[in-house]
């Protein structure tokens, strides 16, 4: 592999969190290193998406902490995880539906954007070449997705699938230090997950965008993951590369049964 | 024909003045999902301190210039509004994120009495008038067209342009500014919004501020045609079947809705009101509103609902 996998970006230490008396998450520890695609398998209601939340802010659990890029945190809400450089899409979709796809994608800029409020309503001076340097970068992304032709459509129009590619492209424009996907291929039909697997391989590659990708479905997840982490029933039951993760005993059972 | 028309256009008159106020419960429901009963009490609140400001620059000031004193009024009053906006972000939606519909409208409710109280304790309680300076005499017009020609109020012809220039401006603001683009995101999804690096405590906080100001043109405009009272803050009822008719989540529809039911009011009590014995105007918009709640629930431009099973 060429990319070169760096040191620790994210650490989750000992998260637990409860909803009322359901263990959602029990004492989760994984690390994240820099440059590399880390998936999060389990079946269903495994806490995947419960431990993508606590990571992105959404939930605040009971114990534990996480540490991003040296910094240490266990309450956080999502707009300041936003400041620090994550993003996210969110398994059932969450786009703005009545806005088109540039000004879905040009809504990740917003924290980048700089200029006044009046200065923008007149279109005037660093104003209007500041807006133009960020549409520019979200043509990028328009093309980089393969989108150019839905560009003015409002999103609630368009097909699922790329639906899914304007989620992915607002969170591309912010441009991320570490991404996370909740189920980005959910849904999909066999080409679309081929399309969406080249394009989180093709950040990850380009940008050196850190990955973290929830996953179902096991195939798409050993082909392009470099770590992977598996849950069942809120607690970790596996951590490795694809290989030795296919090869425990535990994530055989919990994903196949146990034989009696 | 020239009676026809010179009621339709009273009618567009009237109408214009529940668009302001819809538009102000419009705004807040799209970036919040309140249901703004408050809305009224923000017009008689923002009217009432702008009819107050305008005695008090002059007094106070030595400001004796009409438009000058006006102004500094209107920007007085501009300013309350954004207290006003700011304490209730601060003291009462912050604490209800996530609370069920009726609880926050039930909210709403509380915050319309108090305003309606602390306004009469600051301001006072008479009847006061808002002379921002519009010519009061009436014109003929097309008097070549129609024998007798069309009688309409210059001062309705300015109010019309006043809010027409009003919605103009909250358009550029909604769709040209990073700002607007953040607002129109935060009304579609709450919690993308929020992922995306949007703070929802202070695009609640410029929403308000946004539907103060329209309160303070509506309650201005209306304050200058029949005064300022305390049964303005009845005019949110009226705004009611508005936003039912055109869609609670709809700018175009608060202004198309309100020219309806304001258009509807005075044709209906003027050319029906003789068959049934009057008194149309009251309910007619009710009637309406509740037809479209059978037929269309969504308004006339509300986004289709869809309950997927």
């Amino acid at each position: 592999m060429s990319k070169q996998i760096g040191d620790v970006i994210l650490d989750v230490n000992n998260i637990s969190l409860r909803f009322g008396g359901v263990k959602a998450l029990t004492d989760i520890s994984f690390n994240v290193r820099e440059h590399e695609i880390r998936a999060i398998i389990g079946p269903n209601g495994a806490g995947k998406s419960s431990m993508l939340n606590c990571i992105n802010g959404v939930y605040t659990p009971q114990d534990g902490n996480i540490t991003f890029r040296g910094k240490t945190f266990s309450h956080m809400n999502p707009r300041e995880v936003a400041e620090m450089g994550v993003a996210r899409t969110f398994q059932n979709l969450a786009l703005f539906k009545g806005m088109s796809v540039i000004d879905n994608i040009m809504s990740g800029r917003n924290l980048r954007i700089k200029s006044n409020l009046f200065m923008q309503a007149l279109r005037v001076g660093p104003a209007a070449r500041e807006e133009a340097q960020h549409r520019e970068f979200v043509e990028h992304i328009i093309d980089f997705l393969e989108i150019q032709a839905h560009r003015k459509t409002p999103v609630g129009q368009l097909p699922y699938g790329l639906q899914k590619r304007v989620d992915l492209g607002r969170a591309l424009a912010m441009e991320p230090q570490v991404l996370l996907l909740d189920e980005p291929m959910a849904g999909m039909n066999v080409e679309e997950k081929q399309d969406m697997s080249r394009f989180v391989l093709d950040v990850n590659d380009e940008f050196g965008t850190t990955v973290v990708l929830i996953e179902h479905d096991m195939g798409v997840v050993m082909d392009i993951s470099d770590r992977v982490v598996v849950l069942d029933y809120g607690k970790k039951i596996g951590d490795g590369t694809p290989e030795e993760v296919r090869n425990n005993e535990d994530v055989i059972s919990a994903y196949l049964g146990t034989s009696h | 024909m020239a009676f026809f028309l010179e009621t339709l256009l009273g009618g567009l008159m009237a109408g214009m003045l529940y668009s302001l106020v819809a538009l102000g419960f419009v705004l807040i429901f799209k970036a919040s999902g309140v249901f703004n009963f408050a809305q009224g009490a923000m017009v008689l609140f923002a009217a009432l301190a702008m009819a107050r400001f305008a005695e008090w620059v002059p007094l106070y000031l030595g400001i004796t210039n009409l438009i000058v004193a006006n102004l500094l009024a209107f920007v007085g009053a501009g300013m309350v509004m954004f207290v006003v906006a700011w304490v209730i972000e601060r003291l009462v939606l912050r604490h209800l994120v996530n609370q069920e519909g009726a609880t926050l409208l039930m909210a709403t409710l509380g915050i319309t009495y108090f305003l309606e109280g602390l306004g009469q304790t600051v301001f006072g309680n008479n009847i006061y008038k808002i002379d921002i300076g519009m010519p009061k005499d009436p014109v003929m017009i097309l008097e070549s067209t129609f024998e007798g020609g069309i009688l309409i109020n210059k001062e309705d012809f300015y109010a019309a342009i006043i809010a027409a220039a009003l919605v103009a401006l909250l358009s550029v603001f909604f769709q040209k500014t990073a700002t607007g683009r953040a607002l129109r995101a935060v009304a579609d999804d709450h919690q993308a919004a929020q992922s995306i690096g949007i703070p929802l405590n202070r695009i609640w906080v410029i929403v308000w501020c946004v539907a103060g100001v329209v309160a303070l043109v509506a309650g201005m405009i209306w304050g200058s045609k029949l005064g300022v009272q305390f049964s303005l803050t009845t005019v949110a009822l009226r705004a009611l079947p508005v936003v039912i008719l055109g869609g609670l989540t709809s700018v175009p529809g608060a202004i198309v809705g309100g020219l309806i039911i304001g258009v509807g009011e005075k044709l209906s009590e003027v050319f029906l009101g003789p068959y049934v014995g009057g008194g149309i105007e009251i309910w007619f918009a009710y009637v309406l509103a509740l037809g479209f709640l059978l037929i269309r629930p969504q308004g006339l431009f509300g986004e289709k609902i869809i309950d997927r099973v």
